[in-house]
């Protein structure tokens, strides 16, 4: 059995929260405790919303933070804490596409940068940029571009261009496609994944969009409040989810047609209203007490 | 059958820049009947939010120029009234939702002042004077409509003291200040997590129900149409393509561009295939 | 698929630079402020050859043509030893637009320097370098000026040695506050996880995004530099006679207000316009970058 490439150990990240004279008052946890592992050539899944801690994790893994404790090996190696050593295994497409280039440089400029950065002599850089833009589908005269000039979809082909420059083992997918219509998104996914099965890349694709995780990802965890609260096979996990959270979610999602929405769990509606999933929770944690008096 | 409340006509919309003009709109047709939840859909670029902008009387004229059409709204053309007549509707008649409930609230200001001043001016325009009291009044009322658990403690909060949904909740709650009977909600809950947004979708769909407004909802978003709206406008590239009640559009879309437009959205069901080969993996 | 298209037919490319033409030539007061900036410069330029008296520079005497009205054979009229005004206000103009571009191309650099750094470390770096710009920025100009000039003979080289040692200090805060801006922004950050070294990210990531900014102030300062140096020179501190400089021939004409006032009120009007100039210049381009930015 292969080792897997990427594997995470119990990885943390608080964050402190100070008062005026600079000593902390209390912390924020972002991140508690999360292990997951990604297989070679898979598809992993993080989903979760604003404040589960998604990003902080993604940022771990790209060196852009320091974790608080735990572990990050890929490929066995542990990578936590090492700024951006490890830059040629890992790269990320991050969700923006407007602003993760930058608006002064042309397309071809941007795309050199991590060329330069790992000594490619400039000589071979117009060649090698004339490819990534062709295996992204982008005419090679985009190279003398601004990014204002081009389309959410074409800026985002660009990042995904910019990010393979290296030849990276594992794409971290920042909610890459929540910025673009759902017909862009479509191709750029194709991409994605036609890229994936050319150069036997591995993906962590983080989205708060579960349509899309589903069809995307083969094994999914559910971020919540910095916990991973359920994980498995994609199918499994959306067919039959069993953690409150993941039920909410999964109920929440605006659906295009009627099979999906029989698939949807039922979520009781509180005074009228769909609850939050605080609310949610501290339900089914009432009615645990309730069961146990 | 009665007029519709609102209703757009051949609009036709170019914009200039730098010299160069190219027509935006070309001859939309929309109808609002009064109590009705109508969605105008389509992707970027295809002028949805031009329209909206129009209808609002948003649209700045200089880069833009309304060269054709009509917008009736109540029997009354809007593009033939008088500025100040148009102003006067404005939030009164007809009320937007914002988008963005980050941006869209004066970070300085409490949010019961924001209202309350949108309030003044609203009553001012109407020739409806309200002393301070009654217009506080007012703005618990309608913080309460939009189900605030505490709406005085709302009322006395920053926005920044707010969650997105709660400050979703207070443009809401800005939109039926003063009782309009069209509210026009501009892609309601994009920039919310998707729990929050389908409480707020929730919400909005009762509000409209309860006090028998009309709702004109535009977005992108073809999942948020078939759940709120029972009729939808697609639009591409400055014209309607195709419309219809909800059910029919979905289940029998008659426009290739529509088919192709449901067919990206990706189904919760699994079963959508991506990728160009079909390699088993 | 035809019908969903990529948006892949980008607008119609207008190049950037036509882009930002346009922008500009519709601005009448940029137009207008280049235009002054560009002749005060070729005048300056090309002083020698067209002025009516160059040698009127010098220690020249003409004590039957002193005071005299602006008039077609003077077209400033003359000063008190008979020297015409006008060639002495183009020649003056070398001076100060002399002093402009020395005390902008140290204090820019300089200041452009330490201000990506400071911005970008943080830290003990950003400290530092702020602290010792805020003591420099605390010490008024005119007072180091005249400090210098008590240790130092007061001449040209000192009164810029003055300006320059402390005009940095504005750029610095400048370029600081935009690069903790852009230091958090998404291009950076892909730039650091792509390996680009310090020296990329400042120079070729940070700073084409402080072009903006710089260029207008840049040229606002243009305008302030020079009434500085005036000011300093009315004062006895800059470049001693006979060679002409716009402040001095204020202050020197300033005796004989009001009875011959173009001595010193034409020289006043020069450094107005050239200021006036540098001023319009920035605003334009200030205007134009604003647009773009909005984008």
């Amino acid at each position: 059995m292969s080792r897997p490439l990427l594997e995470i150990v119990n990885l943390s990240k608080s964050f402190p929260v100070r008062n005026a004279f600079g000593f902390t008052k209390t912390e924020v946890r972002a991140v508690k405790n999360v292990s997951f592992t990604i297989g070679r050539g898979e598809v992993y899944g993080l989903a979760g919303e604003s404040g589960s801690g998604k990003s902080t994790v993604a940022r771990m893994i790209m060196g852009l933070t320091e974790p608080t404790s735990g572990e990050i090996l890929l490929d066995g190696e542990n990578i936590a804490g090492g700024k951006h050593s490890h830059g040629r295994k890992v790269q990320m497409v991050f969700q923006n596409p407007g602003s993760s280039l930058n608006p002064r440089r042309t397309i071809g400029q941007s795309i050199a940068v991590p060329l330069a950065a790992h000594g490619q002599p400039s000589a071979d850089r117009r060649r090698r940029i004339a490819e990534l833009l062709d295996m992204v589908q982008l005419p090679a005269a985009y190279a003398q571009r601004y990014p204002h000039e081009l389309s959410g979809g074409q800026k985002q082909r660009v990042a995904i261009a910019r990010a393979l420059a290296v030849m990276p083992k594992l794409l971290v997918l920042d909610e890459p496609t929540s910025a673009l219509d759902v017909s862009v998104q479509a191709r750029v996914i194709d991409l994605l994944v036609d890229l994936g099965r050319q150069l036997d890349l591995t993906f962590l694709f983080i989205s708060h969009d579960l349509s899309l995780m589903r069809n995307f990802a083969q094994k999914i965890g559910v971020l919540y409040l910095g916990e991973i609260v359920e994980t498995g096979d994609t199918a499994a996990v959306f067919e039959n989810p069993r953690h409150d959270y993941t039920r909410l979610l999964l109920a929440s999602v605006p659906v295009v047609s009627a099979e999906e929405e029989a698939m949807r769990p039922a979520i009781p509606l509180i005074d009228g209203e769909m609850p939050t999933a605080e609310q949610l929770l501290a339900l089914r944690l009432q009615g645990q007490q309730q069961n146990q008096n | 059958m009665s007029d519709p409340l609102l209703s757009v006509r051949d609009l036709w919309v170019s914009f200039t820049t730098y010299s160069q003009t190219s027509q935006v709109l070309k001859g939309v047709d929309l109808d609002v009947p009064a109590r009705s939840q109508i969605a105008l859909v389509g992707e970027s670029g295809s002028g949805k939010s031009v329209t909206m902008k129009a209808i609002m009387g948003l649209l700045r004229t200089p880069p833009a120029r309304i060269s054709r059409g009509q917008i009736f709204y109540d029997g009354r053309d809007l593009l033939a009234m008088s500025e100040r007549d148009r102003v006067a509707l404005r939030g009164t008649a007809m009320s937007m939702i914002f988008q963005d409930p980050m941006t869209s609230l004066n970070p300085v200001f409490t949010v019961g002042d924001q209202l309350g001043t949108i309030l003044k001016y609203a009553d001012r325009r109407l020739k409806r004077p309200r002393g301070r009291a009654e217009r506080i009044a007012r703005v618990h009322e309608v913080l309460g409509q939009v189900r605030m658990r505490d709406p005085e403690r709302v009322a006395r909060s920053y926005p920044i003291q707010l969650s997105g949904g709660m400050r979703q909740r207070v443009l809401i709650a800005m939109a039926l200040l003063s009782e309009p009977k069209l509210l026009i909600a501009d892609e309601p809950g994009t920039a919310l997590d998707v729990t929050t947004q389908a409480q707020i979708l929730k919400l909005l769909k009762d509000l409209v129900v309860e006090r028998g407004l009309a709702l004109l909802m535009i977005t992108h978003n073809l999942g948020v149409v078939r759940e709120t709206c029972s009729h939808v406008y697609v639009m591409n590239q400055g014209v309607v393509v195709e419309q219809g009640s909800t059910a029919d559009l979905f289940a029998a879309p008659r426009e290739e561009y529509t088919r192709s437009l449901i067919a990206a959205v990706p189904r919760l069901t699994g079963g959508t295939r991506y990728g160009t080969r079909e390699a088993a993996r | 698929m035809a019908t969903l298209s990529d948006h892949s037919a980008a607008p119609e490319r207008l190049s950037n630079a036509y882009q930002n033409w346009y922008r500009f030539s519709r601005n009448p007061s940029a137009v207008i402020g280049t235009v002054i900036v560009i002749v005060c410069l070729l005048a300056a330029i090309f002083a020698p050859l067209i002025t009516p008296y160059p040698e009127h520079v010098g220690a020249v005497v003409n004590f039957r043509a002193r005071h005299l009205p602006p008039s077609a054979e003077y077209w400033f009229g003359t000063d008190n030893v008979g020297r015409d005004i006008f060639t002495r206000v183009i020649f003056g103009f070398r001076i100060s637009l002399l002093l402009a571009l020395v005390v902008l191309g140290t204090a820019v650099p300089i200041g452009t320097v330490l201000g990506l750094l400071a911005g970008y470390h943080g830290g003990w770096v950003e400290v530092v370098i702020m602290r010792f710009t805020d003591i420099a920025l605390s010490i008024p100009a005119l007072v180091l000026a005249l400090a210098i000039a008590a240790v130092l003979s007061p001449d040209l080289t000192t009164s810029m040695l003055a300006v320059a040692a402390l005009w940095w200090t504005w750029h610095a805060r400048l370029i600081y506050s935009i690069t903790r801006q852009l230091r958090v922004q998404e291009f950076v950050e892909a730039a650091e996880t792509l390996g680009a070294s310090k020296f990329h990210i400042l120079f070729r990531e940070i700073l084409p995004n402080c072009v903006s900014a710089l260029a207008v102030k840049t040229s606002l300062d243009a305008g302030f530099v020079i009434l500085v140096g005036a000011s300093l020179s009315f004062l006895g501190l800059g470049i001693q006679p006979p060679t002409p400089d716009l402040g001095t021939m204020v202050a020197s004409g300033a005796a004989f207000l009001p009875d011959y006032w173009w001595e010193s009120v034409l020289p006043g009007c020069a450094i107005l316009l050239v200021s006036l100039g540098f001023n319009l210049l920035g605003d334009g381009l200030r205007d134009m970058f604003d647009v773009e930015d909005v984008r």
